[in-house]
């Protein structure tokens, strides 16, 4: 295999996964100072997240939202923009997918309000993230500062929302009225009744072949088009991207409304789902959580699918492992995310070197003599 | 003179992942003498004196300074044995005076002012001894390229240096700076100071050194007494053939203008005007040359002659269409109508280090419909498209998945040429075709332009090499702070006349009558300088 080779599969494969066990390993020694004996709380997280079917359901669920957010930080990040306003573009885009389907008439078919509701959160997400774009392509406000701003206004503003103007009449709870059964995204289990298999029942819904076919949209859309070329040439050199005729300001635009949609995605898994009501905090974790996704995906759909499938699991299985164990709080799950956040991401590249040295040396050349002098 | 060894290099050797930098090279270096390093880029040279310097380890050899043998882990032990570096790019803080500047690092104390009384002694006395005047209190931005570089000197000089590295110092330098530096190099010889040029120009290196090391691929191939040899055998040594200096053209048939540019000006944010000012015609058949001093606008404006910058005031009219500051075309709609570009910068701006060589060979004509089927961009046309770019100007490797920046720099500027002189553009406008590059692919490039002129094109050569300029142009335009300060052709340019106008030094109306008084009293000024 040439040299260059070898870097790129360390660089793909081995880091991430070493990244992982080192995460692990840490997360071994703090279990074990609080008494839990890791090899137990290990085979209670694998059971919780592939143990049985609903488990495998939840995992799936929760991988769902971090394809969609991973998604959008890498579209952005391939355009050199570090999208972190993922939260709020998800939060407006379940806004833009309840008011598709509240506003339709209920008697309509779910081949009106499917498409609809999707069509919201596509909008309404790429929205909320085209006020920042246009500030930083015209304003040269910068979009790290905006976009977390944005998050902030998001949750003020579904918070009015949803207490004042969306909330279901006769009861206290800030939550609209249930969606009409016909516009529900159907679940997995329902679908393969309806094949004649049977699987028990879990939040997993056909949200996660949307997911999958937007993953290999973007694929196509960066790497096969002229467009996803304009957009890889602005983040990678942005001098020559404006030498080669590239507008930069349309591709921060054309960018950053495609990351916004795609975050706005994750309230079609939850609301259109399997919540089945616009509620509030639904999009938590999520948003920040992709960021760490498309770090350790390295910004490719495949990676990211991986990425997000490792973070449900590790969602699902630490609520069960909190749930299972009593010395294990839902906090110890949350350090236990940030340890893989800290290897995976701040740490990403601390192995490199070793790994390089020992596993794709310099080749030695032959030594070259007679100097003449 | 002496023969005591300034430097002994023995044997050093020095791998950056698989390229080997130095092969067991040997450096003998006389005190008080001039010594020449020449060869081609990536030969070996800068890492050589960054080793000397403390930069880098050598993997194996030794280093003897003064006749005592070193270890140096950092710079600073290499300047404490009295070793001095002017870099090519200056290490100075723009807005401190040339006081601070020099005893930056060496404040001796926490007041400032026992310190920098201490320095002014020193450095008057230093001054008198070299004969380098510069004026202490001034601070660095108001001073010249010239001045700042002696400051450098001062520096090193200050920080007790006996022996000078200067890595290229006269590339940014007008010829009138640079016979003043090598005035001063002679007066630091004199007082026994070692002298260690690095430099490709061949030229310098006959008319100062006294001897010269020549490095091809890492090695030490020859080292000669100056006096012994010329520019053709250091050539010829460096690329290891024979290489033609001069270009053989035919007499230019010159017709329609392509481009017409009147009263262009360019202000930057600040609204200080890069360009002021600046007419001229570009006609099918001839190869125009832009010189100048680099930094005196000449990345103004073939940017803004490519659509990239956007124009103040006046006009620009190419191939048929017209832009003004109004009504500006941006760089795809021009390259649409005919107009290439061959960046000054080409890591900047001219590819992208990241991409392939295929990706980097689709850069400004990703939309091209040979390209593009609908909405698909087919990878196997952008490979066949880098693959015949590759073929027709002999990039080596010819391999289209290789990452560009995996290319030697004179690769990198071919498959830049390829690409934007393979799609036959009625206009070219290239920015250093030849910077860094080898000595044998410039024959290559030069051979290329003149073809495009030949073919009845209409070539914008810039270029800070006054040699490139005036064997390659038929006229020549000089810039001078954003001004044309003097125009001419061709057959009538030579180093002296050209030097002058890019310091604006004489009259543009009337360059042949006034020019013997006006070279007198550039001498006379100069006399008068080292007075002061």
């Amino acid at each position: 295999m040439k040299r260059d080779n070898r870097i790129a599969w360390i660089n793909r494969l081995l880091l991430p996964l070493l990244n992982i066990l080192t995460a692990f390993a840490v997360t071994a020694v703090l279990f074990w100072l609080i008494d839990v004996n890791p090899m137990e709380a290990a085979e209670v997280l694998l059971y919780g997240a592939f143990g049985y079917e609903e488990g495998i359901g939840y995992t799936i669920y929760y991988a769902t939202n971090f394809i969609f957010t991973g998604l959008a930080v890498a579209v952005a990040f391939h355009a050199g923009l570090f999208n972190i306003g993922g939260e709020g573009q998800a939060y407006v885009g379940g806004l833009g997918a309840g008011l598709a389907i509240l506003m339709l008439d209920p008697t309509l078919g779910a081949w009106v309000f499917i498409p609809a509701s999707i069509i919201g959160a596509l909008i309404f997400g790429g929205l909320w993230a085209l006020i920042p774009a246009y500030l930083q392509a015209y304003r040269g406000s910068h979009i790290v500062i905006t976009t977390i701003m944005f998050n902030f206004l998001a949750a003020s503003f579904m918070v009015y929302l949803m207490v004042h103007v969306l909330r279901d009449t006769g009861q206290m709870t800030p939550q609209s009225e249930l969606f009409p059964t016909n516009s529900w995204m159907p679940f997995v289990h329902d679908v393969a009744a309806g094949l004649g298999y049977s699987i028990e029942a879990s939040p997993l819904n056909l949200s996660i072949l949307l997911a999958l076919v937007c993953a290999v949209l973007v694929w196509f859309f960066l790497w096969q088009t002229r467009w996803g070329f304009a957009i890889r040439a602005t983040g990678k050199n942005g001098s020559a991207a404006l030498y080669a005729g590239i507008n930069p300001k349309h591709i921060i635009i054309v960018v950053m409304c495609l990351s916004g949609a795609l975050a706005g995605l994750v309230s079609i898994n939850e609301l259109v789902g399997y919540q089945h009501r616009l509620i509030m905090d639904f999009h938590l974790g999520y948003g920040f959580g992709g960021i760490a996704v498309a770090l350790m995906g390295r910004n490719h759909p495949l990676g990211i699918i991986l990425a997000a499938l490792l973070f449900g699991t590790l969602y699902q299985g630490g609520a069960e492992l909190a749930f299972e164990m009593s010395n294990i709080s839902r906090d110890i799950v949350v350090v236990m995310q940030g340890l893989v956040i800290l290897f995976c991401g701040a740490l990403d590249y601390m192995y490199r070197p070793w790994l390089i040295r020992y596993l794709a040396p310099v080749p030695k050349q032959e030594e070259l003599s007679g100097v003449a002098v | 003179m002496t023969d005591t060894l300034a430097i002994e290099l023995k044997d050093i050797d020095k791998r950056f992942g698989a390229v080997h930098a130095n092969n067991k090279v040997c450096l003998q270096v006389k005190q008080g003498n001039i010594h020449g390093i020449v060869g081609e880029n990536g030969a070996g040279k800068s890492t050589l004196m960054s080793i000397l310097y403390g930069f880098y380890q050598a993997d194996a050899g030794q280093i003897d300074v003064l006749e005592k043998t070193y270890t140096f882990t950092d710079s600073h032990q290499a300047i404490a044995a009295g070793i001095g570096m002017v870099h090519q790019h200056f290490m100075l803080v723009e807005n401190f005076t040339v006081l601070e500047n020099v005893i930056l690092g060496s404040e001796g104390g926490a007041l400032l002012a026992d310190g920098l009384e201490a320095a002014r002694k020193e450095l008057t006395r230093l001054g008198d001894e070299y004969g380098l005047k510069v004026k202490l209190d001034a601070t660095i931005d108001t001073l010249s390229v010239g001045l700042q570089q002696r400051v450098e000197i001062l520096k090193a000089l200050y920080k007790g240096a006996k022996i000078l590295i200067l890595d290229e110092p006269t590339g940014v330098l007008t010829p009138q700076e640079t016979e003043e530096l090598f005035r001063i190099f002679g007066a630091l010889k004199k007082q026994g100071v070692t002298i260690v040029l690095i430099t490709h120009k061949l030229r310098e290196i006959m008319a100062i050194t006294d001897q010269v090391s020549v490095m091809r691929a890492g090695k030490m191939v020859a080292h000669r007494d100056t006096k012994e040899t010329s520019r053709e055998e250091l050539a010829e040594l460096m690329v290891g053939r024979k290489v033609l200096l001069q270009v053989h053209k035919n007499p230019a048939n010159v017709r329609a203008p392509l481009m017409k540019v009147k009263h262009l000006t360019i202000a930057d944010k600040q609204g200080v005007e890069r360009l002021k000012d600046v007419s001229f015609e570009l006609r099918a058949g001839e190869v125009l040359g832009v010189a100048g001093v680099s930094g005196n606008g000449q990345t103004e404006l073939l940017e803004a002659l490519s659509g990239i910058l956007p124009m103040t005031s006046g006009t620009i009219e190419v191939l048929g269409c017209e832009m003004d500051a109004k009504h500006p075309l941006a760089p795809d709609r021009l390259r649409q109508l005919g107009l290439a570009h061959v960046p000054e910068d080409r890591q900047r701006m001219g590819l992208i280090s990241d991409f392939s060589a295929s990706e980097s060979a689709l850069l400004g004509y990703h939309t091209d419909p040979k390209i593009n089927s609908g909405i698909w961009l087919s990878d196997r046309k952008v490979e066949a498209n880098c693959q015949d770019l590759m073929q027709a100007f002999d990039v080596r490797p010819a391999d289209p998945q290789l990452k560009s920046a995996n290319f030697s720099g004179g690769n990198q500027q071919k498959l830049i040429l390829a690409r934007e002189m393979e799609r036959n553009p009625d206009v070219l406008l290239i920015g250093q075709p030849t910077r860094g590059v080898d000595i044998g692919a410039i024959e290559f490039i030069h051979q290329r332009i003149i073809d495009m002129r030949d073919a009845g094109k209409a070539v914008l050569l810039v270029s800070v090499e006054l040699d490139e300029i005036m064997s390659v142009s038929d006229r020549i335009i000089v810039l001078c702070d954003g001004e044309i300060s003097g125009r001419l052709d061709a057959c009538d340019a030579d180093e002296r006349t050209l030097g002058m106008m890019m310091a604006n030094a004489l009259d543009p109306l009337d360059p042949l009558k006034t020019m013997d008084d006006l070279q007198a009293s550039v001498k006379q000024n100069a006399h008068q300088e080292t007075q002061v």
